[in-house]
């Protein structure tokens, strides 16, 4: 049916639902249905990485993505990574290492990053600029985020021992 | 993007079922052309079927001819593959070649070869290692599955379900990637089977083709040195603010001897 379905998953841990038409992009979904508007949107056709978030514990593009397509799914989004007292190691590094400038790619970037941690904690320089190539930044020039991602794969290694 | 009626089906019959009985129905892959097509409004359709939930439709069997890939497997799970990596390693590094993380998480082979994109990387793969197409209703020799710019033989309504591909015993991937999408300005997939060479280009013209000077060349030595002087005309190749006719051209000279180099590599 072209009406709105209610669309129900759970994101970062919790049981969500909205309702949602067919071609309503799970971009939009997470933050108009959810008012999860961490997540970013720039381009809306699969370019900027900006929106990327986690379902089913792969990174994908949210704007790629129908809502109706992560019925039932685990989603993970920025809100999701850590909060101002509870940082995740990958937003420490962020901060420290001046990972960010305006901030639009960052939840995109935080997301892309996480994947790659997780999957391969001792993530060394080329696997990073590999991740990462899907995420456009018009501020810092990458370096800078590079060199978080790698502080933070350095920090989460550490505490794993 | 335009309205439509969403199916989520759980068999290949029930896809076919919905397919027929829609007015204009359309199968949904990995989304990741399909998507970004309809919201530009270049595409619409009354019913999309999303493949997703489709038991059987994705998976990397090896069996006694070869390998077959089901049409909804990631290009994250062949790029990752051991099979693959085994028996066809020029395949694998393919799938790895394609896109990013997130095109290879949810991008699907058989939505790739659908597509046809005139840059897209699994049609050099298919044709240069002599695959074959099974859909719903038979099977296409690769040499008549690619028919033109974005066309492809299938029927209106047939479903792309597996593809076989025989391991050759030599195979070569190169790829010149545009930097920032990734897509092949020029991308050369060559293998040696039986005596037999094939070799495949994507990305120069409205659709891949083989190059059957190179072909022959290397049939009599399977060396890049046997590919020295053989130049591709300019004709007819694509233009674009990537690279012009000219370039592509030279181009499909390097990736080739590149790709033989792959082929021979220890
Ligand atoms: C940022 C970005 C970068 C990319 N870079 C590359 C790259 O470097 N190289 C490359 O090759 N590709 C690249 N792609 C394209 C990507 O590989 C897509 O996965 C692919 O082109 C389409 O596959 P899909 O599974 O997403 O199909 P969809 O988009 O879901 O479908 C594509 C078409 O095929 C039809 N279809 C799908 N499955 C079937 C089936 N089983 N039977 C019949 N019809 C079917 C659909 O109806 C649709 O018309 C990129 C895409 C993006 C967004
Ligand atoms: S908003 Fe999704 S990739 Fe740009
Ligand atoms: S910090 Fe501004 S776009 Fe990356």
């Amino acid at each position: 049916m072209t009406t709105p379905r209610t669309v129900e998953l759970v994101v970062n841990g919790e049981r969500r639902a909205a309702d949602a038409e067919p071609r309503t992009l799970l971009s939009d979904f997470l933050r108009e249905g959810l008012g999860l508007t961490g997540t970013h949107v720039g381009c809306e056709h699969g370019v900027c990485g900006a929106c990327t978030v986690l379902v089913d514990g792969q990174s994908v593009r949210s704007c790629l993505m129908l809502a109706v397509q992560a019925e039932g799914s685990e989603v993970r989004t920025i809100e999701g990574l850590g909060g101002a007292d509870d940082m995740h190691p990958l937003q420490e590094a962020f901060w420290e290492k001046h990972g960010l400038q305006c901030g639009f790619c960052t939840p995109g970037m935080l997301m892309t990053a996480v994947e790659l941690l997780e999957s391969t904690p001792g993530a060394g320089m080329d696997e990073i600029r590999e991740a990462i190539s899907s995420n456009l930044c018009r501020c810092t020039g990458y370096q800078t985020i590079v060199e978080a991602v790698q502080a933070a794969a350095e920090r989460m290694q550490g505490e794993g021992q | 993007m335009y309205p439509f009626t969403y199916h989520r089906p759980a068999s290949l019959d029930d896809a076919r079922a919905r397919l027929a009985a829609s007015e204009d129905g359309r199968p949904l892959a990995g989304g990741m052309s399909l998507i970004p097509t309809m919201r530009f409004r270049l595409s619409s359709c009354s019913d999309l079927v999303d493949l997703n939930a489709i038991d059987g439709l994705a998976g990397i069997e090896r069996h006694e001819g070869g390998i077959r890939i089901g049409a909804m497997t990631r290009h994250a799970a062949v790029e990752a593959s051991a099979e693959v990596r085994e028996a066809i390693p020029a395949l694998a590094a393919l799938a790895g070649s394609i896109g990013d993380v997130q095109v290879r998480n949810r991008g699907t082979i058989g939505g790739s070869i659908c597509f046809a994109d005139p840059a897209a990387d699994y049609p050099a793969g298919i044709l240069g290692l002599g695959a074959s197409v099974n859909t719903d209703r038979r099977s296409i020799a690769a040499d008549d599955f690619f028919t033109g710019l974005y066309e492809t033989a299938l029927e209106d309504g047939e479903l792309v379900v597996s593809v076989d591909f025989p391991v050759p015993e030599r195979a070569g991937w190169a790829k010149f990637g545009n930097q920032a999408s990734r897509f092949a300005v020029v991308a050369v997939m060559v293998s040696l089977a039986g005596g037999a060479v094939r070799l495949a280009v994507t990305g120069a013209k409205s659709h891949v083709f083989r190059v059957p000077e190179m072909e022959a060349a290397l049939a009599a030595d399977f060396s890049a040195e046997a590919l020295e002087g053989i130049a591709v005309a300019s004709e007819g190749l694509n233009e674009d603010l990537h690279a012009d006719a000219a370039y592509r051209a030279h181009l499909v000279g390097v990736m080739a001897k590149r790709a033989v180099r792959a082929a021979l590599a220890p």
